[in-house]
This record gives C-alpha cells, structure tokens and sequence, in this order.
C-alpha cells in the first residue's frame, strides 16, 4: 500500500471523513505540474541543445564562425527593455505548441483536481486535517521527518488560489511568451513554481513546508533572471535568492527551536504540544515566533527585507503576477495562519507582525506614488497590501489576512496581466519602429484607453478593487482588516500585553491608523496609474501611436475571469451589515483551523467588531478610498507629462528622496554587501590566509635553510674535515676532563 | 539479495578482493601497456603508435576495473545488516606475528556508505580524465588504481597498524599525480600537500605506537597489540596522556579535513590537481579526516574528546571553518580555488556535527561527508569540462556561456544548487540534520553556522551568475561546444545521487544509524571505566 491515510485523531480507529473521496488525490495535485516540468524541460533541453564533440579540446579551436552554428536555445541578445522578449520572433521554439499544451494543462487538470476535492470537503465538513503520509524522510533517533501532506480549509483555499489564479496566468503566458526562443523553459520553470508552491501549502510538517519554501525562492530566482543576458536581471534574481536566503535562516532557526524544545515539527503534534511545553506570553515562544517572522518578511518582502521584490520585476510580466504578487509572496501570511497555535499565545510576536506589516504597508505606498515603471508601482503596491495582510494576521484577524490573500490574488493578478498586456502592445509599436523606448515607463504611455478598451476597463475594475472602493473586491477584505485591529485595539489579549514598553492597544489604534494612510495612499498611486497609462494624451510616439492595439483573445481572456472575480470577490466572506451574500462563508470555513488560535486572541469573544462599529468603520474607509482616488483625479495632470526621453522637470526634494525609493539599496550596499566583500578579500583572504601561509612558507623556508647550512659544510676539502675533527676531539676531550 | 550473497560466502572475501581488485588491475594496466609501447615503432608524426594504443589500453583496463569494483562493493549495500550492532564482514588473519598485527578487516554502516562513495566516484573520474591526461596515460591510471586500494583499506582497516600503511599507501599516489599531471606550480603544490600531510600523520604513527604498547605491554614476552576492537575494550590512559595522543590523532586529522587554520594546502593542491585528482581529494581524501574521528581519534580518547577546553577549540574552529571558507571563497578569483574553499566550509559543518554528540548530529556530518563527496565532486568535473575547452579557471573569462553550452549550464546551475543545499537536493539533508541535532546541545554554535547556509548561496549563485549569464561578452567563449555523450554519461549517477539523497535519504540513514549511535555512546560513556558498546568484541566466530 503506497499511501497511509493517517487520522489526526490519536489511535486512528474512525476513518477520517474525507478519506475514499477525491482527496485521496491529494497527492495528484503537485505531481500534475511536476509532470509539466519534467516534460517541458525535456521539450526545452532536446528542443535546442546538442551534444558536443567526443573530444571537447579538439574542437575549441575550430574559430568564431562556429559560434553562428550554435543555436540561440536561451536568451537572446536584446535587454535593452527588460521585458524585450518579444525582440526576435524569428526563433520561436520548434516545440512551442506543444508546450502550449502541457504547460498550462497540467495546471488547469490540477484546478479541476482541486475544485473536486473542494465539494468533497464541503460536504463532508471535516473538524480536523486530513494527513496523508508518504514515506519517511529523515528517521534519525528521535527526529522523525515524514513525507506528508495535509489537506485541511486553508491549505485548500489556498491551493484553490494557487491552481485557479495559477491556471488564468499560464494562458496568458501562451500569448505573452509566444515568440520567446525560452519559451519551453519558460513552462517548465513556471510548473516547477506550482509544483513547489503547493507543497509549501501541503507540507504536514515544518520541513516539507521549508521544501517548498526554499523551492518557489529558487523558481522566482530563475524567473526573475529568464533573461539572463541582461546583466541586472541576473543581478535581481541573485538578489532575490539571497534575501529570501536570510528570511530561511529564521525559518530554520525556528525549526531548531521548536524541535529542541518540543521534539517534533508536525503542525498537528505542534499544536497539541505546544500549549503545555510553551507557556504563553514566554520567552521562547516568542523567540520561535520572531524568527519565523523572519522567515516571512523574507518570502513577503517585509521591512526589512523587501528590497528584493522591486527588482524581481525585470523576469516577465506573468511571472510578476503569479509569483510576486498572487502567490509566492503570500505564503508569509500563510506560515504565520499556519503556525498561528504559536503566535496567538506569543502576543509580543504577534504585535511585532502587525507593526512591520503597518510600516510596511506605509513605507511602500509612498514609494509607489513617485515610480514611472508601471510594474514597479505594482511591486510597491504589492508590499504595500502584504504590509496589510501582515497587520491582519499579526492583530490575529487570521481569517482577514486570508481573505485580504484571496482577494489580493484576484486584482493584484488582473493589474500585472493587465501591466502586461500593456507592455506587450507598447513593445510590439516600439519593435516594429524599431525604435529603443522604454515600453514600461509610464511617461511613454497616456491615452492607451481607446487602442485597449478591454484592458482598460479590467484595470479599472482592479484597481477600484486595490483602491477599497465599496462593493470590490478589495473593499470587503480591507474592511475587514481594518475593522478586526480596531476591534483588538478596543480589547483583547493583544491590546492588553506590551511591545517594547507601548501598552497594545495604544498600538493598535496607531496601526489602524497607519493602515487608513495607507489606504488612503494606495487610491492615490493606483489613480495616479490609470490616469498616467489611459487617460490624458498619448506620449508613446507618433509613428507607434497607430500601431498600439490590444492583445490577443488568449491574453485578455483570462483578465476577464479576473476581472469579475476582482469584483465579485468579496462576497466570499460578506459582512453581516451588508446582507447581499450568505454571510461569513470564509470565516465559516477556516474556523476549524484557525478557531483555537482566534479564540486565544480574542480570549473567547467574537472574533469581529460588533456589526454597528463595522458599519461605521467601513464608511471611513470608503470615504478614504474615494477622497484619494478625488484628490489624484484633482491634482495629477497627465497632460502635463512629457516622454521619457525628454528632460524632466526637476523634482523637489522629498519627490527625489521617494523615486530613489528612500536610498535603502544603496544604504545595504555601503553597510552590507560592499563590507562583506572588502573584509572577505582583504582581511580573511589577503590577510588571514595570506599570513597563515606564510608561516607554512617560512617553516619551509627555515627547513631549507638549515639543510643548505649543513649542506654548505660538506665541502669535500680534506684540510677542512681535517680541523673539524680536531676541533671535535678538543671538545670531547675537554667535557670528559671537566666532568673528571 | 542478502541471503544469495551470503551464501556465496560473499562477506568472508569482499573486503579483501575491493583491496586486490584494484592492484590488480594497476598490474594489468602496467604490464599491458608497456607491452603495446614498447611493440610499436615510430611513425612519421613522431608519436609512437604504441604509445596511443598503451593509452587507450590503460584507459579501458582502468574504466572496466573501476566498474568492476564498484559492482562488487554495490553487494556490501545489500549484504550489510543495518539491524545489528557490531563490525560485518569482518575477516582477521595475522600478519606480523612478533608485534601481534593482524589484517584485520570489518566494516560498520560509515565505512559501507563511503566505500560505496569511493567506487561510484572512480570510474567517473576515469571517464572525467578520458581525453584531459594525454600524457604518461598508463601510470596516471596505474596510480588510480593504487590509490583506491589505499583509500578503502582506510575505510575498512580495523587494525591500527595496517591503518596506518593504507594511510600512507594513499599518500604516495595523490603526490605523484599532482606532481605530474597538475597545473603551473604543481611541484610546490605536491611537495606542499606531501609535507602537510607527513608532519600529521607521523605524529599520528607516534601515537599509534603508544597506545599499541600501551595495552599489549613493554615487557619481554608481550606483544604490542593494534587490533581496533581489543583497544577500544582496553585502552585505559591517564587523561593528560589522552590528551597528548588525541591531539596526535587530531593534527592528522584536523589537517586531513582539513580545518582552519590547517587548510593552506587544500586551495593549492585542489588548483593545481588534475581533474582526477581534485574529484578524488575533495570527495574521497578530505573524509578521511572526518572518518577518523568518527572511527578512531574520539572513541578511543573519549575522555579528551569530551573535554570542555578541547572541545570548544574544537567546535570553534568548526564554525570558524564554516564561516571563513565561505566568506573565503566569495572572492576567489578562480573557480576552482572557489570550490577549495567551499570545501573547508562544508567540512566545518561535518566537524560541527560530529562534536556537537548528537545522534542527528552525527547522521547529519556522515550525510554531508557523502553529499560533499557527490556535489563537489560534481562540481570538480564540471570545472573540468569546461578548462578542457578553454584552458582558463578564471571567473572573469566567462561570461553569458548558458547561451551557447545550454548542457553544461543546465547541470552546473544543478549541481551548484545541491551545494548550496536547495531542500529537495542531498545537500539540504546532511545540513539539516547536522544543525538541528548541533543546535541541541552547542545552539550557538549551530546558529552561527546556519548563517554560513546564507554565503553559500551568495558565493555559489554570484560565481554561476559570473560564468553562466550576463552578457556573451568574451568572443572566443562564442565557439564553446557543449558536453558530449561521454561528459553527459558521466554526469548522469551524480544527479541521480543528488536527487535521490535528498528525497529519499532513509536507507543511508537507515545503514548508519548504528554506527552513528555506537560512537555518540562511546564518547559520551566511555570516559567511565565500562565501556558499553557493542564493538568492543569482535563478531561471533570470526576472532582467530
């Protein structure tokens, strides 16, 4: 028998509820995009490599024109843009097609799997996960490591999201990547990024968790650097690799800690354990819970890791949308919902989740409001809503942050696809004029809304959505978000422990303040955007002007799907003072998992603010909302703009200070990396090493010297031999006659 | 499987022929070739006709010898019983008499995985060096063959004399090979690597001596005695005397491995050395220094091993090592000194475990030892491949090559990744055991190393982003052609090696486990006057 299906219950004796329906394929669900992979990889590798000859150093003289024979197979020659994929389409895959089968298949079959074990689910209501174990992986004493997954609402929301979301973004990729020469390896990076993502949210314990983890870090670092011709994009996918690096440290830091102090890394055995080996409000739950925190604001670009995300924009546009906004991103927020049995009774941790989240969230909408690169506003917008999610889960709104996640995916993906579609259009006028322009630079853009009306009004619908504008997407779930803090300012375990010597509650208020900032913001930077892209007069150029159309149907009909999910999304947890929709499904369905922890929080009260303060809560934030999207409307004059390539007004001080995005990269160059190396070479390697063996060098140095002495006095004269011998007996002679 | 091998009475004569096998086929080799050479005459190029066909002669003895071996000691997988405590296969004839040394041969579940290490890495370095040696082709592939002789007589002595003697029989080898087949300075890189190694290991025989004497007794009519077992049962020695002979053991050792400060002359051997020969040292060669602590230098001076002072020189040097050849290896200009480096890092991991005395720990350090073995390996005939074709180590003369050697790229960025420690890959696992179990009993320590998990990615990805992509900027990496058959062929186990290990590394876990528990319960119990563990005795029946 392959599979043990292992009830959570202890002693197993009742089948769990979901066994012998479609969550037995469980397991089927990674495995489909591994398939993918592993074909389009095959499709990438024999599609354009050839094996060299047998004996390689015969043929390295052979001269430059062997290298016309060589096929381009990766990467092509012109990064002057940095999504310029579309600048050879002369070298389209011969395997292309085939590709576009595979590729998003494997991913659409792992939606429908996923779709089906979501009605099992629902029918059969189960109260605790349902554990599927594979093999052992690490048996070594008392450590004990399966290959397991676990099945329970929120790995399955999450996985919906994953295959669903996944699944549109795949498509698009069809047409967006056609004419790319990487075009298999490009499916293949992208399924492997599936792959991994949804062990990450299968993974049953902390190290099949970390498996995924790790994994989606090293798709993103290889999306990232797809073109790798360009010097900074191989530069940002290493960036990206490195910072997530410091991120798993926590990770694993905090694995060490849990299993030090609790024998095991199983979320079921962690939960169990944990309220009676880990006293709440200690010392070392906390500390478990600050370097997974760690761990998080690695993968969720957090302060202060965040400086990856920003550059991860130079791999191509789907990848944005999927792994830097949809998914990969978010799996921060999934870690803390995950092990939320620890941060609930960590109420120290928890506040200090809800604190980076705030200055995040505030920190990057301000960046976003001075970025002309459409994809970089959307990368600061991204942080900005994590920042929310993190606010969210650090307050123990498990449920909002989850439903801020779902929601975020939806419009989040439809603004990248829609950037996408953008640049594909400016790319294809610019190539066709042959013309250098930057096709992501929003100054170049202006009146795209009558070539792209689809485009247009999707992206307005997202970004009503992001904005909180009421009955969007984004409005339900950032009103649940701000409602639930306000309500755990007004009392709860949180508002009653202290962070760093401020009464919690005090801080909460402040966080929910800073949350309205950032609201506000986020309307502002997104108008801001829209008017910039679609309104106003076009900038692109005279001759490109005409040649801007929209994309293909393969590309706008998933923003379709996204764009009535961005609307409609939010009445997947409706509030109780908007009856529109059946209310709370989402709160409903996730409270078997993150209940307890809730509980904890809330110290058994209602997990939400009462259905009076919500509504009047949700009308600030509404209000919010409109004032930033009127202010940007009132104050931003795209008329005025001029194209990139001209000069620019010069910009005041704090306008410079926020489109140098506040001199962070700089200031982790001077502090961080430029030291690193200078230390490393001059003082470990040119000094430390230089010295040791120097020493070595000496030792042998005096070895030879002792023996060229000795040797020296081997003259082979016999009159020297001869007073030596002399002097020899004198001295024999004579210690003998002292000693008598 | 077990029960067919075992009735061919297969654990009397493995160890002894995977000690033959290779000698003989050193003679073959030997005899051979210089038959073919010295048939032929001169042609009109000037290059004896004898002389190639006495390579390509040498080169299929050696390649078939190789797999030969490796078949053979593939048995031992399936012959040795995880189950049971003890040595296994062990067979004990004497063999100088007067001293009482005996050649005495067994072997425990480290041994079994990293004999298996060293027969599945030999033929792919045969397969490595294919067309690179063109010179002196015979001898190179006799030395081969000699050395592994020396190597897996490491592994499987259990009699300190004849430990010894493999100890130097390996020596001897490598100095030639680097002497001879190596890069520009490679006489001071052997000579360095000779003297090196020399000053630790006659310590080393000094202390071996000792104990010897010790226990069998100086006076007339006794007779040292050197059997591993015997000594393991009856080696009592005042604690100051444990600690004289442990930091004999431990220089040998230390420099083997090698550990900061010992390490100077691991960067150069590796850079000058062959392809061969740098596979062979960083996968085979730095582990005997492991392996003997693991086997000799903490279980017999248990007392020593445990003492706080030594130990925290110990594990500080460990994490040193871990720390220092990372950031080392940051900056290295040249690729292979690079991966040199990133050898005293990884090393310093498995030292770490193996004294942070935990069964996971332990585990976790023979894991990176075999994981170390395969990756840099890998790494090594991947470096190889490319300075075939181009002549230069240096980073900075590559550039933008993924484009035009999509194989070479595809494999290098793998195995880099498998170094780095990807979850998933096999180095993930020996790291993760390592730490978690470390963390239990020296946390700080642990922690500090998990930092140096960061500046392997930082060093691995920036060099692979040096080499593999940027811009194609360098013309004559233009004409770059791609691996071939026999370069794919050789690759092929390694990856499979690094994703089985790190999917599924129960059954070494699994061959090891008893081992690793023996030597956590003799260090930690030993120092006390009964020793419990279950290899003080030789198997039932085999004791002559």
């Amino acid at each position: 028998m392959l599979f043990q299906t292992a009830a959570a219950v202890a002693g197993g004796a009742a089948p769990h509820p979901l066994s012998g329906t479609a969550a037995d394929w469980v397991w089927a669900l990674p495995l489909l995009p591994l398939l993918g992979f592993v074909l389009n990889g095959a499709l990438a590798i024999f599609g354009s490599a050839k094996a060299g000859p047998a004996d390689p150093s015969a043929g390295s003289h052979d001269g430059p024109d062997a290298a016309h024979g060589v096929p381009g197979g990766n990467g092509q020659d012109d990064g002057a843009h940095a999504d310029a994929a579309h600048a050879v389409p002369s070298q389209r895959h011969p395997y292309a097609w085939l590709v576009s089968v595979i590729g998003p298949l494997v991913v659409i079959a792992a939606f429908a799997l996923a779709c089906m074990i979501c009605v099992a689910m629902i029918a059969a209501q189960p109260t605790t996960p349902f554990i599927q174990r594979y093999f052992s992986w690490m048996p070594v004493g008392d450590l004990s490591i399966d290959a397991a997954f676990q099945l329970d609402q929120l790995s399955m929301v999450i996985v919906l999201v994953i295959t669903g979301v996944g699944a549109l973004i795949h498509i698009f990729s069809v047409g967006y990547m056609r004419d790319d020469p990487g075009y298999p390896r490009y499916f293949s990076y992208l399924n492997l990024f599936v792959f991994f993502m949804l062990v990450l949210v299968l993974g049953a314990n902390l190290p099949v968790t970390f498996v995924g983890w790790e994994g989606v870090g090293l798709c993103s670092y290889l999306l990232i650097g797809f073109w790798f011709s360009d010097r900074a994009n191989a530069d940002a996918g290493k960036k990206a690799f490195i910072a997530n690096r410091v991120g798993d440290f926590g990770f694993m830091i905090a694995m060490f800690l849990l299993f030090a102090n609790i024998g095991t890394l199983q979320y079921t055995e962690i939960a169990a354990a944990a309220p009676a080996a880990l006293p709440a409000g200690g010392a070392l739950v906390t500390t478990v819970c600050l370097f997974l925190l760690l761990g998080c604001t690695g993968k969720s670009a957090q302060i202060p890791l965040y400086v990856w995300l920003p550059d991860a924009m130079a791999g191509p546009t789907p990848v944005s949308a999927l792994i830097h906004a949809a998914t990969m991103v978010t799996a921060g927020v999934y870690l803390v919902v995950r092990t939320s049995m620890l941060f609930s009774i960590a109420p120290a941790a928890s506040l200090t989740v809800c604190v980076i989240g705030a200055v995040t969230a505030l920190f990057a909408a301000t960046i976003g409001l001075k970025q002309w690169d459409i994809k970089k506003v959307l990368a600061y917008s991204t942080i900005s809503q994590l920042g929310f999610m993190f606010v969210a889960v650090g307050a123990g709104a498990y449920v909002a942050g989850i439903f801020h996640l779902v929601t975020h995916a939806f419009f989040k993906a439809l603004l990248f696809l829609g950037a996408g579609s953008v640049i594909y259009a400016m790319h294809a006028a610019y190539h066709e004029t042959h013309s250098h322009e930057d096709a992501q630079d929003m100054r170049n853009m202006g009146g795209l809304r009558t070539a792209m009306p689809v485009t247009w009004i999707l992206m307005w619908i997202a970004t009503l959505a992001i904005a909180g504008v009421p009955l969007f997407a984004g409005f339900f779930s950032k009103d649940e978000i701000l409602g639930t803090v306000f309500a755990r300012a007004q009392g709860s375990a949180l508002s009653d422990a202290s962070w760093l010597g401020i009464p919690g509650g005090a801080l909460l208020y402040g966080v929910y303040g800073i949350c309205l900032v950032a609201a506000f913001l986020t309307a502002v930077y997104m108008t801001r955007l829209m008017l910039y892209t679609f309104h106003g007069p076009n900038r692109t150029g005279d001759a490109e002007h005409s040649l801007l159309r929209e994309a293909p149907a393969v590309m706008t009909l998933p923003l379709v799907v996204l764009g009535v999910l961005s609307a409609a999304g939010g009445f997947l947890n409706d509030p109780s003072f908007l009856p529109i929709a059946p209310a709370d499904m989402l709160g409903r369905w996730l409270e078997p998992v993150v209940g307890p922890a809730t509980q904890q929080i809330t110290r058994g009260g209602p997990a939400e603010a009462d259905p009076r303060l919500s509504a009047i809560l949700a009308t600030v934030a509404s209000v919010v909302a409109l004032a930033g999207i009127l202010v940007a409307l009132l104050r931003l004059k795209p008329a005025a703009l001029r194209p990139a390539r001209e000069p620019q007004p010069a910009e005041s001080k704090v306008e410079s200070l926020l489109s140098h995005k506040y001199y962070v990269d700089e200031a982790y160059d001077r502090a961080i990396v430029t030291p690193t190396v200078v230390f490393s070479r001059n003082i470990l390697w040119r000094g430390v090493d230089g010295l040791i063996d120097g020493l070595v060098n000496l030792t042998a140095l005096i070895s030879r010297w002792l023996g060229d002495s000795g040797s020296a006095a081997q003259t082979g004269e016999t009159g020297t031999y001869a007073w030596a011998l002399v002097l020899g007996v004198v001295i024999v002679l004579g210690t003998v006659a002292l000693r008598i | 499987m077990r029960e067919l091998l075992l009735s061919a009475g297969y654990d009397h004569w493995i160890l002894t022929v995977l000690l033959v096998v290779p000698v003989l086929g050193a003679l073959v080799v030997w005899i051979g070739a210089s038959a073919l050479e010295s048939g032929g005459g001169t042609d009109a190029a000037g290059t004896p006709p004898g002389t190639a066909a006495a390579a390509r002669f040498a080169r299929w003895v050696a390649l078939l010898t190789f797999v030969a071996e490796f078949v053979l000691s593939v048995g031992l997988w399936w012959s040795f019983d995880p189950s049971i405590d003890g040595w296994q296969s062990l067979i004990s004839v004497p063999w100088i008499t007067t001293w009482r040394v005996n050649y005495t041969l067994g072997v425990d579940g480290i041994a079994v995985v990293l004999i298996l290490l060293t027969t599945l890495l030999m033929p792919l370095t045969v397969m490595g060096s294919w067309t690179s040696v063109r010179e002196k082709v015979p001898t190179f592939y006799a030395l081969m063959l000699i050395l592994t002789t020396g190597m897996i007589g490491v592994f499987v002595s259990l009699d300190l004399f004849l430990f010894y003697v493999m100890w130097e029989v390996m020596l001897v080898p490598m100095y030639f090979i680097i002497g001879i087949w190596g890069g520009e300075r490679r006489i001071y890189a052997s000579i360095k690597f000779f003297i090196y190694t020399m000053i630790g290991s006659f310590l080393m025989l000094v202390a071996i001596l000792y104990v010897g004497f010790h226990v069998g007794g100086t006076a007339a009519g006794q007779a040292p005695d050197f059997s591993y077992p015997d000594l393991l049962a009856r080696l009592r020695v005042t604690p100051i005397a444990a600690r004289w002979l442990f930091g004999a053991f431990f220089l040998a050792f230390a420099i083997k491995v090698p550990m900061f400060p010992f390490h100077t002359w691991l960067p150069d051997a590796h850079v000058e050395a062959p392809t061969a020969g740098s596979v062979i040292l960083a996968g085979i060669m730095l582990k005997m220094g492991t392996f003997g602590f693991l086997r000799f230098a903490a279980p017999l001076f248990p007392s020593a091993a445990l003492d706080p002072g030594i130990r925290a020189i110990i594990l500080g040097l460990a994490v040193t090592g871990v720390l220092y050849g990372a950031l080392v290896a940051l900056v290295q200009p040249d690729f292979k000194k690079l991966v040199a480096y990133s050898s005293v890092s990884h090393l310093g991991f498995v030292m770490l475990g193996i004294f942070a005395f935990t069964q996971q720990s332990v585990q976790g350090a023979i894991l990176v030892m075999l994981n170390h073995g395969i990756s840099t390996g890998a790494l090594f005939l991947l470096i190889g491949m490319i300075y075939e074709r181009t002549h230069t180590r240096q980073i900075s003369d590559y550039g933008g090559i993924a484009r035009v050697v999509p194989l070479f790229s595809t494999l290098l960025t793998f195995v880099a990744l498998s170094s780095i420690g990807l979850p998933g890959t096999n180095g993930f696992v020996g790291e993760f055991l390592v730490l978690i179990g470390s963390f239990r009993t020296v946390p700080y320590h642990a922690m500090l190393a998990t930092v140096g998990v960061i500046f392997a990615a930082a060093y691995l990805l920036w060099a692979i982003q040096r080499i593999l992509f940027n811009s194609l900027d360098k013309p004559r990496n233009a004409a770059l052609r791609d691996l071939n058959w026999r370069e794919l062929a050789l690759m092929a186990p390694l990856v499979a090696c690094i994703i089985w290990l790190g999917v599924y590394p129960a059954p070494i876990l699994r061959r090891t486990d008893h081992a690793a528990a023996a030597f956590v319960q003799e260090v930690e119990h030993g120092s006390g006057t009964q020793r419990p563990s279950s290899r003080v005795a030789y198997a039932p029946g085999a004791r002559p």
